[in-house]
């Protein structure tokens, strides 16, 4: 029993890893728009390399320390009759030997880490576009400084260019992770840190706060959306034009309410309020995703978040502010039409 | 006053209240081991309830089971519980059973003490778990980042208990950290140097000093903490210009060392185990023991690799990155040790063994991931995600939870006098092992593809969906092989084989004593001449020495043994202190109060050997 057991270990490590391998292929593990390990941005591919370059050296030493563990196991297991072992006490230039192997693979590791590190950490160059991030619980707001623009929760970028993220946190610490794009940086009140990165290419490429913020931590999440350069140059023309006014008999119903409640000391519609506590709403009605790419931007989610945004976003710090039947549908109907 | 002896040499009745009251009265450094035992193995309970209830929360996308608060409070509790109050007093049941057993003496050098810090350990948990009947849990995640943890951002009681729980453990392994060093120190029996200390209590003796000098930076913190949650200081807070960083830099410089608080025991036990079920010397033992000091040292000298994202700009990056990759080096040649140990041995597979194997498998796979991220780069993607919640499973669930759990299977006879079965323990072993990986390893696909820890829910386009489910059929998995192992312990308590003095055709000194052990432990002091003393009796040194016939001398009268006194001081301080801390949630006079009793039954825990004419000095001692 003992040694059919131990026999089948192996088979069995074999049929799992083919199992993981097949199952690997089959569900296109790496595929997740999160995904880690197709990187779109120089700085992905430079972490990405070194990913790689260690992935396969501990694959290697993994494969041969494991081994050796289920060789040692099999090989040695007690026979009947065996005498008692000699008593080796040691090996000496065995024990230096392997020292220093394992010495020379961090240092293969070392290496080619330390110029990624300054590299990914140089000083942004002046042509770069500025875009000043700022992590909330549990929303970002993005500034762009240089073209006087605001948005929230939806990040534009023109693919190719070198962007210069300014990272800063009025309140606790966040995370800002774009896992395709590059690696996270903290969010750090009291501090202003920076990543430096270019996307290679146009695409929409999810990202989410990466430390624990809070009761809604799970749900900080943006949406990062990369454009050709002449696409960005029209996203940009059209959110410093000031919003449309509605026509819509129900969206300027909408309009009315929200001048006149609440929403207005802490929401920015250019022209109308200046609130900071919350989103900056000017051009609400041109993303995709509501609640921190919570979900779709549709009415009928717009109009349940504001009917009860703590329904949907636990602890979310924007109150129920008791907008009942029409109102949630008026007020859903204005902010849309906000193009 | 009625010792334990009386009740073991039956001049005295055994009634259900005397029973429990020589257990809390009790200063025997076994019971006290059991006492840390049991109480772990409660807590792991705990700690893997919280864990299920999250893995079935999360195994699919969207799901409903907890809500968000109830989530955070769940994964605070479970890595909380697990790190304080499951592991460390599962080592603290080793460190209190063993030592003395393994270096020959009749107790620890402080019996009193050593009940304290059980005492004090058990007000711990209790204060950190009275927060869930009073509702309000902690919910900052186990390293309970500032300024997270402020009044401003977590009003609510739950940081307080986290804090004072913490506070209340770290004073228990403090006390325990300082008897343990002047223990293994002073009361080693005759002939036993240091080099000749076995394995494991080398890796406890580095452990203590871990405890000693780690404790104290998270102590200095949760103080820092205290005063900004409770009188509005501003050590944490950036409105005052403060940077929360701090706090991080508090925290893993004992947060790191603490992590080889948890895995150092669990090696100890393997270099034990492995030579006895191969038969063979620990390979290249001073190596070990060195490297096992190398990596307490280097320990200090790593924590911010736990901040590879805080922005502590290159030059720190890359000298912490470089400190990491040292620690790798003594950590790799320990694994080629162990595996060198069995090499050209006679191995006899028992469920401890399988253990210790299991563990040099898990950890080793650990090591490699932890290796990837100790590149910054690399780390700044795995981070905080789900890769890093695979990596340290399979150090400390693959690694310390499977090497304590050989340490139970081995030292099991000799703790309770049973044999456990051996079948039902390979089947826990399998069944931990399979649910284990079938857990933990899909985790690791997980973080690469950008899944962050600590969320609660997730939406169903990300590709997360099928392993998710994955993982939480494996951790019904591991829920099984626990139960197989609950049954394993209660049918043999009951109907088991009963244990002879050495099971295992042991090594050291344990297996020369009965199973369990009289009190007093040893009839005679031993004279120790190896590290494989017991061994080296029964079979020579290997180097041409014959066996040698252990020196009979006639066992003294066991009533001439003097063993200290039960105590019920070291119960009623840590009830005071109980009782001033908790106050700090209640009212002020509650905490003045308390502070009175506790410092009466300090001074009363003091002077108690003065008013006891009858007895003589803690025994075992050399002094
Ligand atoms: C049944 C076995 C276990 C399962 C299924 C399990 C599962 C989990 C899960 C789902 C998390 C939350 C991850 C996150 O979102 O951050 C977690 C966190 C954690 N677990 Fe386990 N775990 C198990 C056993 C253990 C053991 C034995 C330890 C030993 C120390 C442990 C230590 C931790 C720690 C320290 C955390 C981090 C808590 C925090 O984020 O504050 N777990 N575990
Ligand atoms: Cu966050």
């Amino acid at each position: 029993m003992r040694k059919s057991l131990l026999s089948r270990i192996p088979t069995a490590l074999l049929l799992l890893a083919v199992a993981l391998l097949l199952s690997s292929c089959g569900w296109s593990l790496w595929d997740s728009p999160m995904t880690t390990v197709r990187p779109k941005s120089g700085f992905g591919r430079m972490t990405h390399e070194i990913f790689m370059l260690i992935s396969w050296w501990t694959l290697g030493i993994g494969i041969v320390v494991e081994g050796a563990l289920l060789w040692v196991c099999v090989h040695f297991r007690e026979k009947p009759g065996q005498p008692i072992p000699k008593q080796v006490h040691g090996h000496t230039l065995l024990e230096v030997s392997w020292t220093i192997a394992f010495a020379v693979v961090l240092l293969i590791f070392a290496i080619p880490t330390i110029p990624v590190i300054f590299e990914t950490q140089a000083a942004p160059p002046a042509t770069s576009l500025r875009v000043d991030v700022s992590g909330r619980q549990w929303w970002w707001e993005f500034k762009y400084p240089d073209l006087k623009i605001v948005t929230a929760n939806e990040l534009h970028l023109p693919a190719g260019q070198t962007v210069a993220f300014n990272l800063h946190a009025p309140d606790v610490i966040h995370s800002f992770w774009m896992p395709q794009l590059g690696g996270k940086r903290d969010v750090v009140p009291g501090r202003v840190n920076r990543i430096t990165l270019a996307p290679d290419e146009p695409g929409e490429y999810p990202g989410q706060c990466a430390e624990y913020c809070g009761m809604s931590h799970a749900n900080m999440r943006f949406r990062v959306i990369v454009h050709s350069k002449t696409d960005f140059e029209k996203w940009v023309a059209g959110q410093q034009e000031p919003p449309v006014q509605p026509t819509d008999p129900l969206a300027q119903k909408g309009q009315e309410l929200f001048s006149q409640s609440a929403c207005v000391g802490c929401h920015t519609i250019a022209g109308v309020s200046g609130g900071v506590l919350g989103p900056n709403l000017t051009h609400f009605g041109s993303r995709k995703s509501m609640g921190a790419n919570l979900m779709a931007n549709t009415p009928g989610n717009l109009a349940r978040w504001i009917e009860n945004p703590g329904h949907m976003k636990p602890g979310v710090l924007m109150p129920d502010l008791g907008m009942r039947g029409e109102q949630p549908k008026a007020l859903a109907a204005y902010l849309l039409s906000l193009k | 006053m009625a010792t334990h002896a009386a009740y073991m040499t039956g001049t005295k009745k055994l009634t259900a209240g005397s029973v429990l009251w020589s257990w809390i009265t009790t200063v025997d450094h076994k019971r006290i081991g059991q006492l840390y035992g049991v109480s772990a193995f409660f807590f792991f309970l705990v700690g893997g309830i919280e864990a299920v209830i999250m893995r079935l929360q999360l195994a699919h996308p969207d799901g409903t089971l907890v809500g968000a608060q109830r989530f955070n409070e769940l994964f605070t509790m479970h890595g909380t519980t697990m790190v304080f109050l499951a592991i460390m007093p599962l080592g603290a049941a080793f460190f209190n059973y063993m030592i003395p057993l393994l270096i020959g003496a009749r107790d620890v050098a402080f019996p009193r003490l050593n009940a304290l810090s059980y005492w004090v350990f058990f007000s711990g948990a209790l204060l950190l778990h009275l927060s869930f009947l009073v509702g309000a849990v902690p919910d900052g995640g186990w390293f309970g980042y500032a300024n997270l943890t402020s009044a401003q951002f977590s009003p609510s009681h739950g940081i307080d208990f986290w804090m004072l729980g913490l506070q209340v453990l770290g004073i228990s392994s403090l006390m325990a950290g300082f008897n343990f060093i002047v223990t293994i120190i002073n009361m080693r029996a005759p002939g036993m140097t240091l080099m000749r200390m076995p394995l494991f209590v080398w890796m406890s003796f580095v452990v203590q000093f871990l405890v000693v000098l780690a404790f104290p930076a998270i102590t200095v913190a949760l103080i820092l903490l205290m005063f900004d949650r409770l009188f509005g200081t501003l050590f944490f807070a950036p409105a005052g210009g403060a940077d929360p960083l701090l706090w991080q830099h508090l925290f893993w410089i004992f947060g790191h060392p603490e992590v080889y608080i948890l895995i150092l025991p669990a090696m100890g036990i393997v270099s034990e185990v492995l030579p006895t079920f191969s038969r063979k010397p620990l390979f290249g033992a001073p190596v070990v023991i060195y490297s096992g000091i190398m990596i307490g040292f280097l320990g200090f000298g790593v924590w911010s690799h736990h901040m590879f994202s805080v922005g502590m700009g290159p030059v720190a990056d890359a000298a912490f990155s470089i400190s990491t990759m040292l620690i790798a080096v003594p950590t790799g040649v320990k694994i080629l040790n162990w595996i060198g140990t069995l090499w050209g041995g006679r191995i006899y597979f028992a469920s401890a063994l399988y253990f210790s194997l299991g563990f040099i498998a898990m950890f080793t796979l650990g090591g490699l991931s932890g290796v990837m991220h100790a590149s910054p780069p690399v780390d700044l993607q795995q981070t905080d995600s789900y890769f890093i919640v695979a990596h340290f499973h399979y150090v400390l669930f693959g690694g310390s939870i499977f090497g304590l759990f050989s340490g139970v299977y081995y030292w099991w006879p000799k703790i309770f006098g049973k044999l456990l079965d051996e079948r039902l323990g390979k089947l826990h072993f399998w069944l931990m092992m399979i649910g284990f990986n079938v857990t933990f390893f899909p985790m690791h696909f997980l973080g690469l593809v950008g899944m962050p820890r600590r969320i609660y829910t997730y939406a169903p386009d990300l590709g997360w969906n099928f392993w998710n489910l994955i993982a939480t059929i494996g951790a019904l998995v591991i829920v099984l092989s626990f139960l197989v192992f609950i049954w394993n312990v209660i049918t043999t308590t009951r109907s088991g084989a009963p244990a002879p003095a050495d099971p295992w055709d042991g090594r050291t000194l344990e297996w020369t004593i009965p199973s369990p052990p009289p009190v007093y432990n040893f009839a005679t002091v031993p004279v120790v001449h190896d590290r494989d003393d017991f061994w080296a009796q029964k079979y020579g040194d290997g180097h041409g020495t014959p066996p040698r016939k252990p020196v009979i001398t006639p066992a003294a009268d066991p009533a001439s043994i003097h063993m200290p006194p039960p105590s019920y001081w070291p119960i009623l301080l840590a009830g005071a202190f109980f009782v001033m801390m908790s106050g700090v949630l209640v009212s002020i006079y509650q905490v003045i109060v308390g502070g009175f009793l506790t410092l009466y039954c300090m001074v009363r825990f003091m002077l108690e050997y003065h008013h006891q004419t009858d007895v003589g000095p803690p025994a075992g001692g050399h002094h």
